[in-house]
């Protein structure tokens, strides 16, 4: 296989690794509004991605890092095009993680509202902001013959890339509350578990008719093939979400959401960035790839690095598998006191 | 301002504000791993509480350097989309390695360090840290390895028809002579600022009127701890120093000519410029302290090693890279640096370092045989020493990067052509304000915080869960949630 074939398997691979897992701590923070009866209960969503968020979102520095360094054109093409939304992304993520960090560290009330309202936004807008960036890249956009992004903020905002948007923001919610029904136990277990179902059903409405326009646009057999298994594996997780199999139920959003970003990197191949000002000033595998040299050193150090980086990235979750309730939450004292 | 002007900007305050934690970072969690193992072993409760007390200032600090880390990734293919296409095949690499070996160790092990308590098996535990602390040291090397192909590029080719510098030797890029030489240099600044950070808390809360008398001796293990890694670093900042002036007079002459304001060329014996007060362009000169033949030895070695002046290095580049704008990689119209920017960075960088290092000697002298001074002047310099050694770090790295101009690398490419042709400059100005304010907030959120913890003092000793001997009780509170 050629090493730009390679390394676009791979960029998939950190994309799905991204969504999977901070599609669901997104969806955490989205949720924390609506699911959350108190202040209590805040702490208990919030402590069930606390031990990993951080390690979650590593894998799109990782991501960004790997285009940059296997597909110079794509990274500086892409991110220099979509400034706007990303620059929107940076800041939200910013704020999101301070309040993660910062929410505990003071016991006033305005303080944690206020970061709690941080993680809210900070979630909600990279969980937007992504699905219009992904819908872009791989719907198209203007791109000239010097391959720079001829387009401005509103030519991303097009029905397609806004309707990538939803999908995207559906499915993290989704995700989100199969995480909470997941690792939680009390009330807000069942809570959780009866809106999962239900912003399932929303989920995959718009990502039905998502995946299909996409599919109708760019797709390939393969990536018909990958979208209708995605369908049947967020179908199968409400079922199991309805059943009370929170296990399977959230196994079923993330293999959903693992399959339709493999689906849309297949939409797209051999394409990274076509243009829709001249198919010949499309960014491909080929012409947006660094040398064969500089991607067989990746390659090795990929394939040593990833596998020992996953063992201790699912060890984490290992250590951290028990449900979290009310009562395991200590009291606040105590968490000033604390790391 | 233009794009570039505004670019720049942004660039130079984002870099300098995410420069402020890293230090601290990449010092305080060595410290603090260190803290808690000898906790582990000797099982003194003062260990405990400094781990503790130490790493939740560490964490407070270390989400702002992380955040902000986020940002320096991105902007280089949002601002700087010219150097991305250029540079990428190269610099790439470094940086994808940065996240793949340090970004997902610190992140994922310090989520267990703050979780774990009541989870791991507390000499595991105390692995946790180190092995975040390992995470730091790789980010510091795969970084610097990165921006020393900017100062010095080496393993590559140019392309005429990729139109890119592209990648031949991977090793010699990761064994740089500049790199080899940074890597010590910034990671015992590293551990200076995180050593002065140390001394500089233990020493005010030692020596203010309400710490309990008990907590004295917990203090004074701060404080003599703190001064020894503050000076031990601090000689090999010095040592490593010595040793990158010589590499940089080698590949970048221009830089040590403009850090000493050299404009003449000294064919011998150069005297090095304690400080000048004179005109920028170097015709006037109101007042010198200099050291004679010193300059030479710094640069060279030798005392009596010729130095190049700014003026002959300026003519020699223009021959070598050409004045005619019209050739788009190599055209850098001046090439000497701001050297009042240059000439002042360099100085502040080492008389604050210096400064520092005495301190902490002075600290270390003044505490010896279980003795503490008392006086009011103590308690100023616990204050001063760790705000010194962080803004000589800023200082250092001003010096570096602007002492660079008009490369971004060195030689190959200009600023000018590294910027994004495609972003406007009110997009840029945008990002430059949105950011700079967010960052602003930040940082009043951050001082405030990290004072409060700082006051609040160490917490009480608690006898943590120890899951390695006793077996969990799976309905207790967790030790420790947000």
């Amino acid at each position: 296989m050629e090493l730009t074939t390679v390394w676009f398997i791979l960029i998939t691979v950190l994309w799905v690794g991204y969504f999977t897992l901070e599609g669901f701590d997104f969806g955490v923070g989205m949720l924390l509004p609506v699911l959350a009866e108190d202040d209590t209960e805040r702490r208990v969503m919030i402590n069930t991605i606390g031990p990993v968020w951080d390690g979650n979102e590593v894998w799109v520095l990782v991501a960004g890092g790997a285009t940059f360094a296997a597909f110079p054109e794509w990274y500086a093409t892409l991110f220099s095009g979509f400034y706007l939304p990303l620059l929107l992304i940076l800041l939200a993520l910013i704020v999101r993680n301070l309040g993660f960090e910062y929410r505990h560290k003071r016991p006033e009330r305005r303080w944690q509202s206020r970061w709690d309202a941080a993680i809210i936004v900070g979630s909600f807008l990279p969980a937007v902001l992504w699905g219009v960036a992904f819908a872009n890249i791989v719907g198209g956009v203007p791109i000239d013959a010097d391959k720079e992004f001829t387009g401005s903020l509103f030519t991303l905002l097009n029905p397609y890339g806004l309707l990538g948007g939803l999908v995207t923001l559906l499915l993290f919610l989704t995700h989100g509350a199969m995480f909470v029904a997941l690792k939680t136990d009390g009330d807000i277990r069942h809570r959780a578990r009866a809106l999962a179902v239900r912003l399932g059903v929303g989920a995959a409405v718009a990502a039905v008719v998502f995946l299909a326009w996409t599919q109708e646009r760019t797709g390939t057999p393969a990536s018909a093939v990958v979208f209708v298994l995605a369908a049947l594996a967020l179908v199968a997780g409400i079922l199991s979400a309805r059943a009370g199999r929170e296990g399977w139920a959230f196994l079923g959003t993330f293999v959903t959401i693992g399959l339709a970003v493999t689906g849309l990197f297949l939409a797209l191949f051999p394409d990274v960035m076509p243009s829709t000002t001249d198919a010949a000033f499309s960014l491909t595998t080929t012409n947006a790839a660094a040398t064969a040299y500089t991607l067989t050193v990746m390659t090795w150090v990929a394939a040593i690095f990833t596998p020992i980086v996953l063992g201790y990235q699912a060890w984490t979750y290992w250590v951290f598998r028990k449900r979290i309730s009310v009562h395991h939450i200590p009291t606040a004292e105590l968490a000033a006191s604390g790391t | 301002m233009d794009v570039l002007e505004i670019a720049r900007w942004q660039f130079g305050i984002i870099t300098v504000y995410h420069f402020l934690f890293v230090p601290i970072t990449i010092g305080l969690s060595a410290i603090v791993a260190s803290f808690e193992t000898l906790w582990v072993f000797k099982k003194r409760p003062e260990y405990l509480r400094l781990t503790k007390f130490f790493g939740t200032l560490f964490l407070i600090n270390f989400a702002l350097g992380l955040v902000t880390g986020i940002v320096q990734e991105f902007q280089f293919g949002m601002n700087w989309s010219g150097y991305s296409r250029f540079v990428g095949d190269i610099f790439g690499a470094p940086l994808a390695i940065e996240g793949l070996l340090a970004f997902f160790l610190e992140s994922t092990f310090l989520g267990l360090w703050i979780f774990g308590w009541d989870k791991l098996p507390r000499g595991l535990h105390a692995a946790t840290m180190w092995l975040a602390h390992l995470g730091t040291v790789f980010s510091a090397y795969f970084i610097l390895a990165a921006n020393s192909w900017m100062q010095n590029p080496v393993g590559y080719e140019y392309s005429a028809e990729n139109g890119r510098a592209e990648l031949v030797d991977f090793w010699a890029v990761m064994v740089n002579k500049v790199q080899l030489v940074t890597f010590p240099h910034v990671m015992t600044a590293a551990y200076m600022t995180g050593g002065a950070f140390v001394l500089g808390v233990s020493a005010w809360l030692y020596l203010r009127r309400s710490t309990a008398e008990g907590d004295r001796p917990m203090y004074r293990i701060g404080i003599r701890a703190g001064a020894l890694v503050t000076l031990v670093a601090g000689l090999g900042v010095a040592l490593t120093g010595d040793l990158q002036g010589k590499v940089m007079t080698e590949v970048q002459p221009m830089k040590m000519a403009a850090a000493e304001g050299l404009y003449e060329t000294a064919e011998t014996c150069a005297p090095f410029s304690v400080f000048t007060l004179g005109t920028p362009d170097g015709k006037e000169e109101k007042f010198a302290l200099t050291v004679p033949c010193l300059l030479s030895y710094l640069g060279t070695g030798s005392f009596d090693g010729e130095v190049q002046g700014i003026n002959e290095l300026r003519e020699e580049y223009a021959e070598e890279y050409g004045q005619d704008p019209g050739e788009a990689y190599y055209h850098a119209g001046d090439y000497v640096p701001v050297v009042p920017v240059t000439y002042w960075s360099f100085r502040f960088m080492i008389g604050l370092g210096v400064l520092a290092a005495a301190g902490a000697a002075l600290v270390l002298w003044a505490t010896r045989k279980g003795r503490v001074p008392t006086s009011v002047w103590w308690a100023r310099l616990a204050v001063v020493l760790p705000l010194a050694v962080v803004f000589a770090n800023s200082w250092g790295w001003l010096f570096t990067e602007l002492g660079r101009q008009p490369w971004v690398v060195y030689g190959l490419m200009t600023v000018g052509n590294a910027v994004s042709p495609g972003v406007s400059t009110t997009e840029a100005w945008i990002s430059l304000l949105s950011l700079t304010l967010v960052y602003a907030v930040l940082a009043v959120i951050e001082i405030g915080l990290t004072l409060k913890y700082v006051r609040a003092g160490a917490p009480a000793f608690q006898e943590p869960p120890d899951p390695g001997n006793t077996p969990a009780d799976d309905d207790a509170p967790l030790t420790f949630a947000y």
